[in-house]
């Protein structure tokens, strides 16, 4: 049903702006990648060397490598722990500190960056100096800092799914005798899975792409992905930069699009 | 209570509630308060009350989702009380129906029975005599979104029989049915019962509901239990002012006794002039404040001069004409009024008009007093 001859509505021009405003970077950058100049802004041809050249980088495909380890290892312990304390806001209403427990969740979601880099970075060495662990700074520091503030992406997540959760489903488990455990593995996680997921995803994502933390955290020698392409922008801006980039935007689009279909599709099976 | 339950309970009660008590963190009026309450075996018995009224907390007692802070559960003899809601032989039918949303109807009868280690041929076999039962047998692949309303009542029902409990608790049956699918299930629910032979503790908030399917009812207000008996027991004598109020309409007279013999009182009611007689089967001192119930389908419209054991004169203040009956609410001395039911059982029949006056008369018997 279109209406002909309707004039754009200039709502259409301020759309259109923000479309620009959001989009047009990433397209430029993605556009770039498959530059054959040296020079980032120059366009001489259609090439994919830079990322031939980007898959012989040993530097850049090692701090790759180490980000990705980082980041499963931080998603998949974040959301354990994340799910854990979702449980314990969502389902205890009273028991005590339960005031300093929800500050204490909150506070890494709050908190400037830096504050809680520098932070972490005190307390490593503080710990190192006093028991002797974790000697030195590097993935292992990098990864516990990580797990600190995703838990809590992870914990808000879960406590929001909670809470809408029918509690009379456990209930009704358990009233035809299952116990307690069972009825956590076949009524509570099923339903709860979406939730998990997406924590699990995003912990997974910003992971892998903080700067600031992971630079107050890590030691020689743990350069996560983010770092590597931070220092190496201050010395120009080279082309394999682009296209690391556009891999990572792929990478991510990707993700959202799958996390998107889940989504849909569990949607679609609710309404039939 | 009828002949059938008191045979049954003469052979001990299969449910025992013994003084039981909860009173819910952070609240300062008991949940429940000193319940006690004996249940025979395949009595279809209910707990009618107000929201709030404990019914709801004391069915949850039962079921094990709730510990009381005194008193006891006997099922069948055996002591219950500490028994996890997964070791009672007792199943539940929850209000919100709690079907398990990623298994299918087939999965939701079975997920009982697999607990319970059942073989699959065994469990197969199990849930299509169920689903037979409730009349699903073709949808047993659907999920629970799939099916109407009516439809996942069924569901909810099968899955509570499918363990053969020994006690059934429903909570709130029909109340998400509409008001058609209700009556036709209400019949359906009582038969089943009937052909099953299992003990059925309901809980409901609707009198019709209790009344229709009831053997006997427990009337309950602020946690406490105000009357139990069969619901016609219940209904014509009705002990407490709350059971006369809450179970269908009463018109409730304060009164003070002059004389009690016979298991008939003679009273003097406030603001009204001469003596009333009323049905009271225990002793009254005189001078006792009592308020005096009559439902409103008790009381006949009638002429000055006719012959009555209690007689009012009054005028018509507002008729509801329903059809088969109509309601009159009848002024008696400016202020009080009585509700007066009668049925319309002749095609045009003269009907009292507004600002008629006329003359009310009751029976003794039909009236009832409640000590207070």
């Amino acid at each position: 049903m279109s209406a002909p001859n309707r004039p754009i509505s200039p709502l259409y021009l301020v759309l259109a702006f923000g479309y620009a405003f959001l989009y047009a970077p990433i397209v430029l950058l993605i556009f770039y990648s498959f530059n054959e100049s040296r020079l980032v802004t120059v366009w001489a041809g259609f090439s994919t060397k830079w990322y031939g050249e980007l898959l012989r980088n040993e530097q850049i495909l090692n701090a790759a490598w180490l980000s990705l380890r980082i980041a499963f290892v931080t998603a998949c312990v974040s959301t354990v722990l994340g799910t854990l304390a979702g449980f314990a806001i969502a389902r205890y209403k009273r028991f005590p500190t339960r005031g300093a427990f929800l500050g204490l969740l909150s506070a890494p979601l709050v908190m400037p960056e830096v504050v809680l880099g520098l932070s972490l970075l005190l307390l490593f060495v503080a710990l190192d100096s006093a028991i002797g662990w974790p000697s030195g700074r590097g993935a292992t520091t990098v990864t516990i800092a990580h797990i600190t503030f995703c838990l809590a992406f992870v914990t808000v997540i879960v406590q929001a799914k909670l809470a809408s959760f029918d509690r009379s489903l456990e209930e009704a488990a358990m009233d035809l005798g299952a116990k307690p455990w069972k009825v956590f593995c076949v009524i509570t996680l099923p339903l709860i899975a979406p939730a998990l997921a997406a924590g699990w995803l995003l912990s997974f994502t910003l992971s892998l792409d903080d700067l600031v933390v992971a630079s107050f955290t890590s030691g020689p020698g743990a350069s996560t992905l983010p770092m590597v392409i931070y220092s190496s922008v201050r010395l120009g801006v080279s082309p394999q930069i682009n296209a690391l980039a556009t891999i990572m935007i792929s990478v991510v689009a990707l993700f959202v699009l799958l996390s998107g279909w889940l989504i849909f599709r569990q949607d679609k099976a609710r309404r039939g | 209570m009828s002949a059938a339950a008191a045979q049954a309970l003469s052979m001990g009660p299969f449910l025992r509630i013994e003084n039981i008590s909860k009173r819910y963190e952070g609240t300062d009026t008991p949940a429940v308060d000193d319940v006690s309450l004996d249940i025979a075996r395949g009595e279809f018995f209910s707990l009618l009350g107000a929201s709030g009224s404990g019914k709801t907390t004391l069915l949850r007692i039962l079921a094990g989702f709730e510990r009381p802070d005194s008193g006891h559960v006997f099922i069948d003899g055996r002591d219950v009380t500490d028994l996890p809601p997964y070791e009672r032989p007792v199943n539940m039918m929850f209000q919100s129906y709690a079907l398990f949303p990623h298994m299918s109807v087939a999965d939701n009868v079975a997920f009982g029975l697999k607990q319970d280690g059942m073989a699959k041929p065994e469990r197969t076999a199990r849930v299509a005599e169920l689903l037979d039962l409730v009349h699903l047998g073709n949808k047993a692949k659907r999920k629970p979104h799939q099916l109407s309303g009516g439809e996942r009542q069924r569901v909810a029902l099968a899955r509570a029989l499918a363990k053969h409990p020994k006690l059934l608790l429903l909570d709130e049956p029909l109340g998400a049915l509409d008001r058609k699918l209700r009556e036709s299930t209400q019949f359906e629910l009582k038969a089943l019962q009937a052909r099953l032979g299992i003990t059925f503790v309901m809980v409901t908030h609707d009198q019709d509901e209790a009344m229709t399917l009831s053997s006997r009812l427990a009337v309950m207000d602020q946690g406490r239990v105000q009357q139990v008996g069969p619901p016609n027991e219940v209904y014509e004598t009705p002990a407490t002012r709350h059971v006369a109020e809450f179970l269908g309409a009463a018109n409730l007279l304060d009164a003070t006794v002059t004389d009690w013999g016979n298991g008939m009182a003679t009273l003097a009611c406030d603001g009204f002039p001469g003596s009333f007689k009323a049905t009271a089967p225990a002793a009254l001192a005189p001078a006792a404040r009592v308020a005096v119930a009559i439902r409103p389908e008790k009381i006949r419209l009638c002429e000055a001069g006719a012959a009555a054991d209690n007689k009012l004169q009054g005028t018509v203040k507002d008729i509801a004409y329903i059809g088969d009956v109509s309601t009159y609410s009848i002024l008696l001395d400016g202020q009080r009024s009585l509700r007066v039911q009668s049925t319309n059982a002749k095609r045009g029949s003269l009907m009292p008009t507004e600002g008629a006056a006329l003359w009310l008369s009751w029976d003794a018997a039909d009236a009832v007093v409640i000590a207070e």
